[in-house]
């Protein structure tokens, strides 16, 4: 876990100050909404449906125990219990009130945690593979640079105004969790001629837009990442379109100069920056290094993990939440926060506490949010893992469904967002419940079900092996279905089927996708993904619409 | 021949709050839909935005919301407006949990 310095409590308790200062002119009168609403959406502070949304960052989505209790006290304090894990690793609580904002962000400080860059046109939240550190595949533990990049985008005076907001993404290994090819940036770890760097992806995103982001320079040497980055995001600003925000992202900024020029004026920027960040990478990557401590891990134990499988809930739970480790005595534990019937990515104080006490007690004190809205152990001893289950199991959170059907990623939709047009999380519970009442997930095997509810597609529905887009069509909730997308490193966008349905309709929809795809697959070793790839959209638009002959007719 | 003008509410966010109110017509704001302003003219409805807009230090962001007479007053048109008058689907919170009927400041 990175430790954060002297430099970063001064920072944060000087901003936190002016914050205190703004909200309460905001209050007495001095500042109008409109000098207010940047003031505050800096803070990571939005005005929603019902009330104002707090979204605190959790960088590169990793935290401790110490940040996840206090993460715990403020759902008890100010908000109603609870907070909701986001599909940018961050965490948003749905109630706070105008005036507790900056006791909120002061308790939050107390543990190096903040809101800042959680919102506006600035670099957002620098997120990574959940497994980072942790994972068998991984060339090195991306969280390094994830910070690197996090400590030179904070208040970065040339990019505080962006032409709209940036995202970056970064993964250390070849299997990409980090939907790396959905993002303003994309950085996936690679080595060539034995040294570490990055290839560097632009101009990915999802939204109204969705592109599948181009390699812009296949090897950037790892002391030369933060000079390349800043040539982008350098370009970015000159040429990103300020005078539509629908194409203010870098994604059209690419496809409109297309990735060549731009790669060009990009080469051009990186000339003057390389010899202006000369030797800070490596100065400031190097200290960044000691301060992540890696744990020690203690070797052994496996034959308790072998006798513990006996036992068919723990063996089901085992199969499904348990990841390969780079130690063979250890495993990575993914804490499914989709018990079926809940809403996506929500989790109890309560339940933060017990997340919080095993990772002190058999996670090395580490624990980590994933895009796909669970929480991960990174580090479990394969010996503990039947001790870590009993008590995820008293807690409600012992749901054996991770890389299942119903551990959905859904956005908050109109339930609590102004932006929404439809409403995903109650589609979300109904079709969870609905799977688990069938009793096919296990059948199904891997399947991502992902919901936005609007274009903007904080839900990654295009990404998803099958996407729902909630609509509002002539005042009616109306879903759109897509298939085939995928968030990996083989990343696609997913193809609409036809016609939307209703918010009734929705879910029996997505039952007889699933069915359809149990009676037309080769095997049980062909997920819905290949079975949808190798026979096209056919089978499952019958499903969806009936036979082709009678569509026509209709 | 002009459209005919569909009867309109005043809403906004409180500022401290951050919940839904609606203007009345006497000048309040409550928490209570029903408790609104039913606007019937297309003029008076741009008034009644300005005198909310002029209220920046109660609300924040006051819309006219399309509505239509109910029999305990204005009820919503638009789904969006259904959610903001009751709260999420996914927990009781909200005005669903919120039995009093306090008005705002």
């Amino acid at each position: 876990m990175y430790r954060y310095d002297e430099f970063d409590t001064a920072f944060l308790a000087k901003r936190n100050a002016q914050f205190r200062s703004q909200v309460e002119r905001r209050i007495a009168g001095g500042l109008t909404e409109d000098e207010f609403k940047p003031l505050r959406l800096m803070n990571g502070l939005y005005l929603q449906l019902h009330a104002y949304m707090l979204r605190v960052a959790i960088p590169y989505g990793s935290l401790d125990a110490q940040k996840m209790r206090k993460l715990a006290e403020l759902a008890e304090r100010w908000d109603k219990g609870y907070g909701h894990f986001t599909t940018r690793q961050n965490i948003q609580y749905n109630w706070p009130k105008l005036r507790d904002v900056p006791d909120m962000l002061d308790a939050l400080a107390e543990v190096g945690m903040h809101a800042i860059q959680t919102s506006g046109n600035t670099i957002r939240n620098v997120t990574s593979d959940h497994f980072a550190g942790a994972s068998a595949d991984e060339i090195a533990d991306p969280r390094p640079y994830a910070e690197l990049i996090r400590q030179w985008s904070t208040d970065h005076p040339e990019f505080q105004f962006l032409p709209r907001k940036f995202k970056i993404a970064i993964t250390g290994s070849p299997n990409d969790r980090a939907v790396t090819r959905a993002h303003d940036i994309g950085l996936r770890m690679i080595e060539k001629d034995g040294k570490p760097g990055f290839e560097v992806i632009v101009g990915g995103g999802l939204g109204r837009t969705p592109m599948v982001g181009k390699v812009i320079r296949d090897f950037v040497p790892e002391n030369e990442l933060l000079p390349y980055l800043e040539a982008v995001v350098h370009v970015y600003n000159q040429h990103g379109r300020r005078d539509n925000k629908y194409k203010a992202r870098i994604k059209i900024t690419v496809h409109e100069n297309g990735i060549d020029t731009i790669r060009d004026e990009v080469e051009a920027a990186f000339e003057r920056t390389r010899t202006e960040f000369e030797g800070v990478d490596e100065r400031v990557i190097a200290r960044i290094r000691d301060r992540f401590r890696a744990p020690a891990l203690v070797g052994g134990g496996t034959e308790a993990y072998e006798a513990a499988r006996q036992n068919p809930v723990f063996r089901a739970w085992a199969d499904t939440n348990l990841s390969e480790h780079r130690d063979p005595d250890h495993a990575i534990v993914t804490i499914s926060i989709k018990a079926h019937g809940q809403t996506p990515g929500d989790a109890t104080a309560a339940q933060m506490r017990v997340m919080a006490d095993l990772a002190e007690q058999y996670g090395y004190d580490e624990l980590r949010i994933s895009h796909q809205q669970n929480v991960i152990l990174p580090h479990v001893r394969k010996a503990d893992l039947a001790a870590v289950h009993e008590e995820l199991k008293a807690a409600g959170l012992a749901t054996a469904n991770v890389g299942l059907a119903s551990d959905i990623i859904a956005c908050p939709g109109m339930d609590y967002c102004a932006l929404a047009t439809a409403r995903a999380i109650p589609v979300a519970q109904q079709l969870a419940t609905r799977i688990e009442d069938l009793r096919i997930e296990h059948e199904v095997g891997p399947l991502q079900i992902k919901i936005s509810g609007c274009i903007n597609a904080c839900g990654h529905h295009h990404v998803g092996h099958i996407g729902i887009l909630g609509l509002d069509r002539g005042g009616v909730e109306t879903y759109q279905i897509t298939l085939g997308g995928d968030a990996t490193e083989t990343a696609a966008i997913g193809q609409r089927t036809g016609p939307g349905f209703s918010y009734e309709e929705i879910v029996p929809a997505i039952e007889r996708l699933m069915l359809a795809y149990l009676e037309t697959r080769d095997d049980e070793f062909e997920t819905f993904l290949q079975a949808y790839r190798r026979l096209g959209a056919g089978p499952f638009k019958e499903a969806l619409y009936g036979p082709e002959k009678q569509r026509d007719a209709a | 021949m002009p459209r005919p003008f569909t009867p309109k509410i005043v809403t906004a966010n409180h500022l401290l709050e951050g919940d839904v109110v609606y203007l009345t017509e006497d000048d309040r704001w409550s928490r209570h839909m029903q408790d609104a302003e039913l606007i019937e003219d297309e003029a008076h409805a741009a008034i009644r935005l300005i005198d909310a807009e002029q209220q920046g230090n109660i609300v924040v962001g006051a819309y006219l919301a399309d509505a239509k007479p109910g029999s305990n007053g204005p009820e919503p048109v638009h789904f969006r407006e259904t959610f903001r008058a009751r709260g999420p689907s996914n927990y009781h919170h909200g005005k669903q949990a919120d039995s009093l009927a306090v008005a705002a400041e």
